[in-house]
């Protein structure tokens, strides 16, 4: 696995993945499909329990085959399903810290480090993973085993083990859940200034928003298999949140509001949206009058009367004109101006037709409470 | 007490749990980690001299060493004589005799080492024999101590399989067991009675070992 250098030695390399893989979960089967490309540096993987993380890791590992595609480390391809290649996990060279660590529970924390260096002479193994164990600041403990020592210093050996072979790449699976903050950011810190010298992509796995906002690095938010979110986590990321920037992708309506009054009595909340007149009652949530929201309400969850609606069980109910109506593979989407507020809706060709709804005609926007979805700014 | 009797039946299960380790532990990889479909069947048939009477196995080694068996003529073309009723002879029947004594153990501690543990080596460079020596044969120390112990034990206190493919031939054949049969029918119940107590000390001995190795750990210490 190493060639056998002593003096550390800058790496450069860059992940790409191009896989498929139906795998399963807790609600039946899902197919992984991603397609992406890691540079040397911290990427997070973020994405609910069962949106397929672990199943990416260890398609890159190699403990499991992807059904098609192509993995490449640092310009090697491992895995190519066209060409059949598939080289084996213990020869991709790349690091991989499990979720439970895996510490092997019968070796000292400095035979554990040292594992991955079997190619190498008793005392070159030994300055190599002396030097992992004083980056990672747990040298003091190198005789202990893994039962005697505290979840923080546990992380930091496997961290060390995963490291000490130089791979190619590091893939970290949920390593911090289980750490406090002030331990957390530490070995953070570490590993940052490890990759400073050792330039590899670090793909690093949660499903807390918070750490990935604390980490701050290039994101790609999973969700049921596929990727649907990447970039910077001020883009893509909104924490804490009610629904995920993925849930929310999909609506075609998205307003900033907030919240003006909470009607806990009823479970609903008025929220005035952006700094207009117009307000929208939301299911009820755990904020503050005064804060900031978004609401996000899919086009075809809005119903349109060419009359004030009565006796209607809807909570909002908003004059507008339409401004302009598009038909399209075989739905009518239209755009309602109310109090300078653009709705889009969508509706039946039918609909539009037995209306006679034409752009300038004044109508009602009909939005039921619960079809209001919020999200945290 | 009949030395040569007691030396033989050590003899014989020194041999034959040694053996049992060599051949045991790939046995008991492939029952661990295999995905066949069938592989309850291996299971069963490994399980079966624990319930089959010594008797049966017996008669089957023996006809399946004797001379109209294909390796009974194989061994006779070799050595000129068959198997049965020779010190060899009585190593195969033994062998079988207490295979599930050293697989099960075995295999059982094997199967209590965590997957992950074979992942992680794998991700640092160990191919799948490499993790197992390296990370699942020195978990599983004390079932690899179990089963050699307990295959010596079972052997040492066989019976009928070495009545039915070794016969009783002093200095060959005759083990310990079969030596306090002997004593027993021709009434000599003092010195079966030293025999016999001999085997039970050993046994109790040899299990104390067993089980004291296996205790996780010592709450109360028995000396104390």
């Amino acid at each position: 696995m190493n060639s056998g250098a002593t003096a550390p030695h800058p790496i450069s390399s860059e992940l790409e993945v191009r896989i498929r893989k139906r795998y399963p979960n807790s609600e039946g089967s899902f197919l992984l499909n991603v397609h992406f490309r890691a540079l040397a540096g911290f990427t997070i993987l973020f994405g609910a329990s069962g949106a397929g993380k672990t199943t990416l890791l260890d398609c890159i590992a190699g403990l499991t085959d992807p059904d098609d595609g192509r993995i490449v480390i640092g310009g090697d391809e491992v895995y190519e399903s066209d060409r059949k290649r598939n080289v084996p996990a213990w020869n991709r060279r790349v690091g991989y810290v499990l979720q439970d660590l895996a510490l092997f529970p019968h070796l000292t924390a400095e035979k554990n480090v040292a594992y991955g260096l079997r190619g190498l002479d008793p005392s070159a193994r030994r300055t190599r993973s002396r030097e992992l164990l004083n980056a990672f600041r747990i040298d003091h403990l190198r005789d202990r085993r893994p039962a005697q020592i505290s979840g923080g210093e546990r992380q930091r050996v496997a961290l060390a083990r995963a490291l000490v072979t130089e791979p190619r790449a590091l893939l970290l699976d949920e390593p911090l859940a289980a750490l406090d903050r002030p331990t957390k950011s530490q070995i953070i810190a570490d590993l940052r200034k490890w990759n400073q010298h050792y330039r590899i992509p670090i793909l690093l796995v949660t499903h807390s928003g918070e750490e990935v906002f604390a980490l701050g690095e290039e994101v790609i938010v999973l969700d049921a298999g596929k990727i649907v979110a990447q970039g910077r986590p001020k883009d893509v990321m909104h924490a804490p949140q009610l629904e995920t920037v993925a849930q929310l992708s999909g609506f075609e309506n998205i307003f900033h509001a907030s919240v003006i009054a909470r009607n806990e009595d009823r479970g609903t909340m008025t929220c005035r949206i952006g700094a207009g007149p117009l307000h929208l009652e939301t299911p009820l949530i755990r904020a503050e009058v005064g804060s900031q929201l978004r609401i996000g309400i899919r086009a075809g969850d809005i119903l349109l009367a060419t009359e004030n609606p009565r006796g209607l069980s809807a909570r909002n109910i908003l004059g507008g004109e339409i401004v302009r109506i598009d038909r399209r593979d075989g739905i009518a989407l239209a755009v309602v101006d109310c109090s300078k507020t653009s709705f889009e809706v969508q509706l039946t060709l039918a609909a539009q037709d037995s209306l006679a709804l034409l752009p300038g005609k004044s109508v009602w926007v009909v939005i039921k409470t619960h079809s209001c979805h919020l999200m945290r700014e | 007490m009949n030395w040569q009797a007691f030396w033989l039946s050590v003899e014989l299960a020194t041999i034959v749990s040694f053996v049992l380790f060599a051949i045991g532990i790939p046995v008991a990889y492939w029952l661990t980690y295999s995905r066949w479909r069938w592989k309850f069947l291996v299971e069963a048939a490994v399980a079966l001299p624990i319930v089959l009477p010594p008797t049966v196995l017996g008669f089957y080694v023996l006809v399946a060493l004797g001379s109209r068996s294909p390796l009974g003529r194989w061994w006779e073309s070799l050595t000129g004589h068959t198997l049965a009723f020779t010190f060899e002879g009585l190593v195969i029947g033994s062998l079988l005799y207490s295979l599930p004594f050293a697989v099960q153990p075995f295999a059982s501690a094997f199967g209590t080492v965590d997957t992950k543990l074979i992942r992680a080596a794998a991700s640092l460079g160990d191919s799948p024999a490499l993790a197992f020596r390296r990370v699942v044969l020195p978990l599983s120390k004390a079932g690899l101590i179990t089963g050699f112990t307990l295959s010596f034990a079972h052997t040492l206190g066989e019976f009928g399989v070495v009545l039915m493919v070794g016969g009783n031939i002093p200095g060959v054949t005759r083990t310990l067991s079969i030596d306090i049969y002997d004593q027993v029918q021709d009434a000599q119940y003092a010195s079966a009675n030293t025999t016999a107590l001999a085997l039970l000390v050993i046994s109790f001995v040899l299990l104390s070992i067993v089980y004291g190795l296996n205790r996780r750990s010592w709450a109360v210490r028995p000396w104390k």
